[in-house]
């Protein structure tokens, strides 16, 4: 290394050191340390004592544990397809030359703004039983399927019914699918219009150009986006705590690992199970984005090099 | 108001029938994206018993404007939370602009040896979830006695978060890479080329960061619930949670009213720099 080279790191360093800081306190001493409590009997009040695998064991056989876990990938596996088709969906009927595009991409993106809190709280009113406008809209509907076909269907009572929570949740997540799609629509403005042009001479129609231009060419987008609404849907916490007011649902319906995690961290100060918790759920989260790079390596469509395999 | 899309995707106008069919889907679906909405600004102003009628009027037969009022003052310390508040988001962007401009500026226009994998590390720490470090990290704030204050909540906004850092990033490499080189030769130093030239250029980027950091901070929850302990010291996050967690489900006048204070702050904020905000939003889901 010359001089220059030298000087260069050393400025390069300088420049980022607030983040090396960062990264070294808050977040390669906090996994260190949680990897270590996770093998403790740790409540924080008194000194951590090892107790090797324990904490993993206890968890393996933790029937509440495993709920909470079915009830994350349930909602996750719901809210993630549903998500991405809204917000495809909605990024596509945008696409057209049609009058009046600017103000309903707005109308659509609105709703993702709200803050979580007010979403929570607006949502549980949404979700009423018997008052709620959800079911409003869906009682003539269910009256007109009851009487065409004989069966006798009612609004349910969403989130008080542990059957229907999870979807009701899904409905919530659904409704802030605007921030996704406005993450599509600039990544179909990217598409070079000669494709289209080209296409269109060729005689190929809104499908052909849909399904064979623009979705193959933002595949990159889309995946990267579903990356991060399954590090979002894996850590679902502040919308279900503040819907069941800091519980967890019927029959623990809207328990959710990140739910089970702060009860343990923060009211049964249990901490070494939480940690243990904490270390599952990132495995997890890994897990599952390495399993999407697999997926994404033989879908996905880079334009600046050639695909791999 | 709303500012106009660069182009539309396909640039011929489509066929009668299309036309109708499209139109008809984005009413359809506005209409729900705008329902809730409407919703809670109407329960906002209704009287407790119009709340509990059915069938519901969208138009409150009587309007109440008071709920507001009596909403504030039934959440207790509404003032002291939105100072609270307010604090932290100030404290938060500034951190955050200052950290995460010079890590940005490191990470672009500094050629060093192993950049792109120190890089990469950092986008890798997008992956940790909070629920992993949050008990090590209260742990480390109950030692340092900051368990209580405002202090967990604010200071690690001055070590530049992931996010914001690639966020930067992004928009400082799209600056031609001679713009500095320039500037060097003319006895600039580092420090001085990003104030002087990087900065001023990427003012909308600035901007960008200063909202996604204001919102995060304005709507952050779990942060508040764990690191806070007195009331007094509340968020409206939390004020707004523990309101609602103490009036049962009945009042949903003042929850609605409450809800809606929370939320006007954002969507101002919003129809005034939407340009900005969509393009940052877009640049979010552009990786290179």
């Amino acid at each position: 290394m010359n001089t220059a080279e030298k000087r260069n790191l050393a400025i390069g360093l300088g420049f980022i050191s607030p983040w090396i800081v960062g990264f070294l306190v808050l977040c390669v001493y906090p996994v260190v340390c949680a990897a270590w409590y996770s093998l403790c009997d740790y409540s924080a009040l008194s000194p951590a004592l090892f107790t090797g695998g324990q904490n993993y064991i206890e968890l393996a056989r933790d029937g509440i544990f495993w709920k909470a876990l079915y009830n994350t990938v349930f909602f996750a596996a719901l809210a993630i397809p549903a998500g991405l088709l809204a917000s495809l969906f909605l990024a596509l009927l945008l696409s057209f030359n049609l009058p009046g595009r600017a103000f309903f991409r707005a109308v659509f993106f609105l709703p993702s703004l709200v803050p979580m809190i007010s979403l929570a709280v607006l949502w549980q009113w949404m979700l009423n039983g018997e008052l709620g406008l959800v079911n409003t809209l869906l009682r003539p509907v269910l009256y007109l399927i009851n009487h065409l076909s004989g069966l006798e269907l009612a609004a349910p009572n969403w989130l008080l019914d542990a059957r229907y929570a999870k979807c009701g949740l899904v409905f919530t997540s659904l409704w802030g699918a605007g921030s996704a799609m406005v993450i599509y629509l600039a990544a179909f403005q990217d598409v070079p219009r000669q494709y289209y042009e080209s296409a269109e001479l060729d005689g190929a129609g809104f499908w052909r150009k849909t399904w064979h231009i623009s979705l193959p060419l933002i595949s990159p987008v889309i995946y990267f986006n579903t990356i991060m609404a399954l590090i979002g849907s894996i850590q679902v916490f502040a919308v279900p705590y503040v819907m069941t007011k800091g519980g967890d649902g019927p029959e623990r319906s809207l328990l959710f690992v990140s739910t089970y995690l702060f009860q343990n961290a923060f009211n049964y100060s249990n901490m070494g199970y939480a940690c243990a918790i904490g270390l599952v759920l990132f495995a997890f989260t890994l897990l599952l984005s390495l399993l999407a790079m697999k997926l994404a390596r033989r879908h996905v469509y880079y334009t600046d090099r050639t695909n791999v395999e | 108001m709303f500012i106009t899309l660069t182009e539309p995707m396909w640039s011929k106008k489509p066929t009668t029938p299309v036309k109708f069919i499209v139109l008809a889907m984005l009413l359809l679906a506005g209409s729900v994206f705008i329902a809730p909405l409407l919703w809670m600004v109407s329960t906002s102003l209704k009287p407790l018993n119009e709340t509990m009628a059915l069938p519901q009027r969208w138009i409150p037969g009587t309007i109440q404007w008071h709920n507001y009022r009596d909403a504030i003052r039934a959440m207790g310390n509404f003032r002291g939370y939105a100072i609270n508040t307010l604090f932290l988001c100030v404290m938060n962007v500034v951190g955050t602009v200052i950290s995460s401009a010079l890590a940005a500026y490191g990470f672009s226009q500094i050629e060093w040896k192993g950049r792109d994998r120190v890089f990469t590390i950092l986008l890798a720490t997008m992956m940790i979830p909070f629920a992993v470090t949050m008990v090590p990290l209260f742990v480390l704030y109950k030692h340092l006695g900051w368990i209580g204050t405002f202090l967990p909540l604010w200071v690690p906004s001055f070590f530049a978060g992931a996010f914001n850092v690639f966020l930067l990033r992004q928009f400082f490499l799209r600056l031609p890479k001679n713009l500095c080189d320039a500037a060097r030769i003319d006895g600039c130093s580092e420090l001085q080329i990003l104030l002087r030239v990087i900065l001023p250029l990427c003012k909308p980027a600035l901007l960008v960061v200063v909202l996604f950091q204001f919102m995060f901070t304005w709507n952050d929850f779990l942060g508040p619930l764990i690191f806070l302990t007195d009331q007094n010291d509340f968020t409206l996050a939390l004020g707004l949670q523990n309101f609602q967690s103490q009036t049962g489900g009945t009042s949903w006048h003042y929850l609605m009213a409450a809800s809606t204070l929370m939320t006007l702050p954002v969507l101002a904020i919003f129809l005034l720099t939407q340009r900005t905000f969509i393009e940052g939003i877009s640049t979010t889901g552009m990786k290179n």
